[in-house]
């Protein structure tokens, strides 16, 4: 039995931000794989939950017709894993998906939810980040747009008030993955269930003659109180060779720009290496599926 | 606040007064009697309650009642057929000595039928990738990966 | 069937059926909840407890604290009686602590209408505490200013000190020290080796309930040791042992971790407060972490001198165990590991050892799988490989050089090694793993892989079967037969998923000739009714419980022989079973069947003939021990960038003696080395460096083995026959686990020359070697 005093279903977005306005302190639902867990821990109590699962509108994915690929918050892994919209474009998303927890996870927990939990491993972040996605938030005033980079603001923090916002979509913009190759490394000390020690996402774009980096997006988690963008890096090898060089470039880059935490679970030196580690292997990854060389 | 849900539990529809702070594992076991659905940590980490929703494996330690309202459920109770018939995946567990304690032997099986209702081979591998939300700490999983090699074939 | 088949497992279609009941499938639906109030300091004195608040949540019905519990302490370890002062257990358990011990310590308990009732009466109980300065290892704990127990002003709760030559053990007593050289040995080389406490990790948590039928206190628990946590219930609550009645259904996996008396007599005492109303107590997995028992953290020194033909000349070790903060199992589980470093191997010259157990602010160790044994072997087949690699010689004949052999007589217990397959298991696992070949064919791939590296590498041990002659080892069955042949067999020996009731019904069929399909064995103990045994550890119940099963079955064929001869006018001396029929030779046409005589010796009205329902019980006392051995083999991949290990497979080889049941051997064999690959790669119990709260009290944070983490496994028998088993065999229940860890280890070894002397071999480990060495460029 949990601590629950009321729970609410919401049919739509409209009806879910009533409810939250209506409630004071109610909290929002999708799959519950994490607020029920805050619940046993008791760090939740007397709780007001809605349920945004039932809203049809949060769930599915497509693509728009200016060519974005619209991720409804509700949909959950298991369906992003499954998705041939994800595969097609943006398969690396489909592989970080089910990472994420175990099958039974998968099944109910959300990609909105993964987002706004704030959680600097959160498994569907990088691959997000690293494709420049953006925030479909729904309010009492209409929906505004952010991007997913800048969205998080601490650990277990986000940009969105809860007591009158819902994230409605995740909206990768077909400028930003098309032509683009991406590649999600994950480490954790178990191979299932499991949460990031450190994650890198590395998603790019190679020059016509595949020989130079184009554009280049570098994106790791629990490597800084925020899953972090390695911009400096990115700018700085932006035109960059398939070279060894380069590579040792991304390796010092990344080791600049992030400020993982000594903790119980990792020390800092085992994230530090971990993260030019991972993001060296992701950038290997990527450039393969993008039929590049190191040369 | 009880709350009054409809579900089609094992083949029959039911329709029971919940607390809105239940459980499905907690409503399957104690209103229900099902106790096949176990606890063995109740934060969605061991896969011992697993059951299907709508045919997909679900920890139902970590899934309210109240939203199961309208939706199928099995359990192993609700899986043979006749009595004294075993599932075939129930079989396999016996046949491959799956079983030792028995206690994460219920939801295992579960996420077995669910895998052998894909209608799918599988590799050793990705069995391995298909049944890790279960902790089982008695069989090094050996068994019952061969088990479930038996029943969908191997690829 | 009988022994030496793959009989399919008693219970296994009542647990794939989901109709097997464990404690809380049983718990009656009027049952009170109870929850414990845990202490939030490692190390104090409750002055005052404030309860008022939870007194007025609507639904709590009963509270106990600190201050309402007998006074009078009780043993929690599930040890038999013993009446040699030597071994008896340590009485230090309260049901409720007022002198807090560690951080989530039981101070008081509610129960209520529901689990959430009573866990937020818990929340609003208000404890103020006089605290005091926790320690958390053993060489802080022996200057604590506020020992854990005052009764053991130094925190040391024992120790076991000696010398050894000629056989012959030389008692003495050495002083606590964590110099790593051994006192008076400075010339010998040394190494310290350690391990963290770890948890058995069952899937079923620890849970029970208490009600009273009258005067009587019955108490339905997941205990592996009825008979012996019934003792410890009746000493908690001052009652005689007469008015206690423990049920132990079907148990959820236990591996030594429910062997202790945990929150029964917080149940108990709580039922008796309420007239005897059901209460239920089911630890949380929290709970189960930090309340129930972990496996001994323990630090080894190790010393050593080798003569010019690699054999051991002098040998030293000391060991200093973490008991935590109530002695459970006291030095029993330290001193299994010192005397076990001088079974496997010894030395010609110089042989000494010392161990300690101390309390400290944590919590309690007690029994876990390998009982001592997997610390040591951690220890002792590492050092192994690194002397073999020191001399340039093969790891196996080194072993091979400095092993037991054949016709050992243990210094301490006085057995002669009779039944001996360890050789001979090295052997099978070589050729399995096609050690020569792999080993030099890695090394050749390693010379020019610098981030991933191959490794073999192996461990050997010897784990003895039963205690005995530490404590007495005895257990008692009973079997009933029914007047159409069929027969229930009750052991007072509990399954707890390992399969023992198979294999006792195997006993009676060999004996009696009656399929398992026919045999009922009772699964649930019941201590009014089942017969007597010492329950489930040291992997002793095929070969204690076992020989009771034996009997007995040999009581009841002599029974139904002897009536036979009386009914059909023959003699009794020819007659035999076969088949489930009498026969006077083998191969003639029965006389009649067991069935037969069974129905018409209890009913017959021929006024003649006395009727009988044919039974027969027996207790066996078992005096001998023996070794069980094995050897493990791990294959493993390093990827030495991200320090971490991949197991490719195991090879794991044991002999037990006689295999009663090879497909549940083997599935023994999987289960221990799955357990073992977590003790080597990531299982640890972690705590708060300042509080002693234990930080990884959930599955994702204390990470036992996914199917995603185990190897493939390959498993072999070396089957010889133990005179002193009750059909050759010997121990197999703990003994996979044991050399899991030190092999893994020895293959990380072999595939990156580093030798981590740290258990588990975690990333974060491994990665401050590999950087240490140079392993790791350091170029960024």
């Amino acid at each position: 039995m949990y601590d629950i005093r009321k729970t609410y279903s919401a049919s739509s977005v409209s009806e879910a931000l009533r409810l939250l306005l209506e409630n004071d302190g109610a909290t929002i639902i999708s799959g519950g794989t994490d607020v029920m867990i805050r619940l046993k821990e008791r760090k939740l109590k007397q709780a007001v939950l809605i349920s945004i699962a039932n809203i049809t509108e949060l769930k599915g994915i497509a693509v728009r017709e200016n060519g974005d690929i619209a991720i409804g918050a509700g949909t959950t892994f298991d369906e992003i894993y499954r998705s041939e919209i994800i595969r097609e474009c943006v398969p690396a998303l489909a592989f970080a998906a089910n990472q994420v927890g175990s099958p039974q996870i998968r099944h109910v927990a959300t990609i909105g939810g993964n987002i706004c939990n704030g959680a600097v491993s959160a498994d569907g972040v990088p691959v997000l980040l690293a494709y420049d996605s953006c925030l479909e938030i729904a309010g009492v005033s209409g929906i505004r747009t952010q991007t997913l980079s800048g969205f998080h603001t601490g650990p277990g923090k986000v940009n969105l008030d809860q007591s009158s916002e819902l994230l409605t979509t995740i909206v990768i913009p077909r400028a930003e993955y098309e032509g683009y190759f991406a590649a999600y490394y994950k480490f954790g000390q178990r191979n299932a269930m499991e949460i990031a020690t450190l994650g890198c996402a590395v998603c790019l774009r190679l020059s016509a003659d595949k020989k130079s980096i184009d554009e280049l997006r570098i994106a790791v988690s629990v490597a800084a109180p925020t899953p972090l963008r390695c911009r400096k890096t990115e700018a700085r090898l932006r035109g960059a060779p398939l070279t060894n060089q380069t590579i040792a470039a991304l390796r010092k880059g990344v080791l600049s720009e992030v400020q993982p935490r000594d903790s119980w679970r990792a020390s800092r030196q085992l994230r530090l290496q971990l993260a030019k580690e991972l993001s060296e292997r992701a950038f290997r990854q990527a450039l393969e599926t993008a039929g590049g060389e190191i040369v | 606040m009880i709350k009054i849900v409809h579900m089609h539990v094992n083949g029959t529809d039911v329709e029971l007064g919940v607390d809105e702070g239940e459980s499905l594992t907690d409503t399957l076991r104690n209103r229900l009697g099902l106790t096949s659905v176990k606890k063995g940590c109740e934060a969605g980490e061991c896969g011992a309650c697993t059951i299907l929703l709508d045919g997909k494996s679900v920890n139902s330690c970590i899934y309210l009642t109240v939203w199961a309202d309208g939706h199928t459920i099995l359990t192993v109770e609700g899986l043979q057929r006749n009595p004294g018939e075993l599932h075939p995946v129930q079989q396999a567990f016996v046949d491959e000595a799956a079983v030792q304690c028995g206690f994460c032997t219920p939801g295992l099986i579960m996420t077995g039928v669910e895998i052998a209702n894909s209608g799918e081979t599988y590799t050793r591998e990705e069995l391995r990738e298909l049944i890790s939300g279960h902790l089982c700490r008695c069989t090094g999983y050996e068994n019952i990966l061969n088990a479930l090699e038996k029943v969908v074939g191997k690829k | 069937m009988g022994i030496g088949q793959g009989v399919q497992k008693t219970d296994a279609v009542q647990k794939v059926m989901g109709t097997a009941k464990f404690v809380e499938d049983m718990i009656p639906q009027n049952a009170l909840h109870a929850k414990v109030f845990h202490s939030t300091v490692a190390n104090g004195l409750v002055k005052s407890i404030d309860c008022s608040e939870a007194w007025k949540i609507p639904g709590v019905k009963a509270i106990i604290t600190c201050f309402d519990v007998p006074n009078v302490p009780y043993i929690t370890a599930g040890h038999p009686l013993s009446f040699d002062p030597n071994h008896d257990d340590v009485r230090d358990r309260l049901i409720l602590s007022r002198r807090v011990r560690f951080f989530g310590d039981e101070i008081a308990a509610v129960a209520a209408v529901d689990p959430l009732t009573a866990l937020k009466a818990v929340e609003a109980i208000r404890v103020e505490y006089e605290e005091y300065e926790p320690v958390f290892t053993p060489e802080d704990a022996i200057h604590a200013a506020h020992p854990v127990n005052p009764a053991y002003p130094t925190n040391e709760l024992a120790r076991l000190d000696f010398s050894i030559s000629d056989s012959t053990v030389t008692w003495g007593k050495a002083a606590f020290s964590t110099e790593q050289n051994i006192a008076g040995r400075e010339d010998l080389q040394s190494d310290h080796f350690s391990v963290p406490a770890v948890h058995a990790a069952h899937i079923e948590n620890n849970a029970c309930y208490a009600y009273m039928e009258g005067e009587r206190m019955v108490v339905v628990t997941c205990n592996q040791v009825p008979f012996t946590t019934r003792r410890n219930i009746a000493s908690a609550l001052g009652i005689p042992l007469g008015r206690v009645k423990v049920i132990k259904p079907f148990l959820g996996g236990g591996f030594g971790n429910k062997q202790d008396t945990l929150y029964e007599p917080i149940a108990a005492l709580l039922s008796q407060k309420l007239g005897g109303a059901p209460v239920a107590l089911v630890m949380t997995r929290e709970e189960t972490f930090t309340c129930s028992r972990t496996r001994h953290a323990m630090d080894f020194y190790t010393a050593l001198e080798l003569d010019e033909n690699n054999k051991m000349k002098k040998r030293a070790v000391r060991i200093n165990s973490n008991g935590g903060a109530y002695a459970a199992h006291a030095h029993a589980i330290a001193a299994y590991a010192v005397t076990n470093y001088f079974q496997t191997y010894s030395a010609d010259v110089v042989q000494i050892g010392e161990s300690s157990t101390m309390y400290t602010n944590l919590p309690s160790a007690a029994a876990m799988r390998g009982y001592g044994i997997p610390q040591l072997a951690f220890a002792i087949e590492s050092q192994m490989d690194d002397l073999a690699k020191q001399r340039g010689i093969d790891p196996i004949a080194f072993r091979k050089i400095n092993m037991m052999k054949k016709g050992f007589l243990d210094p301490f217990d006085h057995f002669v090694v009779e039944s001996y397959g360890l050789e001979a298991c090295m052997d099978k696992g070589a050729e399995a793993v096609n050690w020569e070949k792999k080993r030099k064919e890695y090394d050749a791939f390693n010379q020019s892989s610098p981030i991933i590296k191959k490794g073999i590498g192996m461990a050997i041990f010897s784990y003895k079967t039963g205690v005995y002659p530490l404590q007495v080892e005895n257990g008692a069955c009973r079997i009933i037969l029914n007047e159409d042949g069929t027969a229930q067999i009750q052991v007072g020996a509990t399954d707890l998923g390992q399969g023992s009731d198979t294999v006792f019904a195997q006993i009676v069929s060999e004996i009696l000739t009656i399929p398992e399909s026919k045999l009922s064995v009772i699964s649930a103990q019941d201590t009014d009714v089942t017969p007597y045994d010492a329950g489930a550890y040291a992997s002793r119940q095929t070969y204690v419980s076992g020989g009771a099963v034996k009997k007995a079955a040999l009581i009841l064929k002599d029974k139904i022989l002897a009536r036979t001869a009386e009914v059909k006018h023959c003699a009794a001396e020819p007659l035999m079973l076969e088949n489930e029929q009498i026969v006077q030779h083998a191969g003639e046409p029965p006389i009649a069947s067991i069935a037969e005589i069974a129905a018409f010796v209890q009913y017959c009205n021929d006024h003649v003939l006395q009727t009988e329902q044919l039974t027969a019980e027996a207790t066996y006392t078992c005096m001998s021990n023996t070794f069980a051995f094995g050897a493990c083999f791990a294959d493993v991949e390093v990827d030495v960038p991200l320090g971490k290990v991949r197991v490719n497979k195991i090879v794991a080889v044991h002999d037990s003696g006689t295999i009663i049941n090879p497909k549940l051997a083997a599935a023994q064999v999987h289960g221990g080395v799955a357990m073992g690959v977590g003790y080597a790669l990531s299982e640890q119990l972690q705590y708060d460096k300042k509080t002693g709260r234990m930080l990884n009290d959930n599955f994702l944070d204390y990470k036992i083995p996914t199917s995603m983490d185990v190897p493939e496994m390959e498993t072999y028998f070396v089957e010889t026959y133990e005179p002193s088993g009750p059909f050759g065999n010997k121990a197999l229940g703990e003994p996979p686990l044991i050399p899991q860890a030190p092999a893994i280890r020895n293959a990380v070894l072999h595939a990156t020359g580093i030798a981590i002397n740290k258990l588990p071999l975690t990333p974060q480990r491994l990665v401050e070697a590999f950087i240490s060495a140079g392993l790791i460029r350091a170029e960024d």
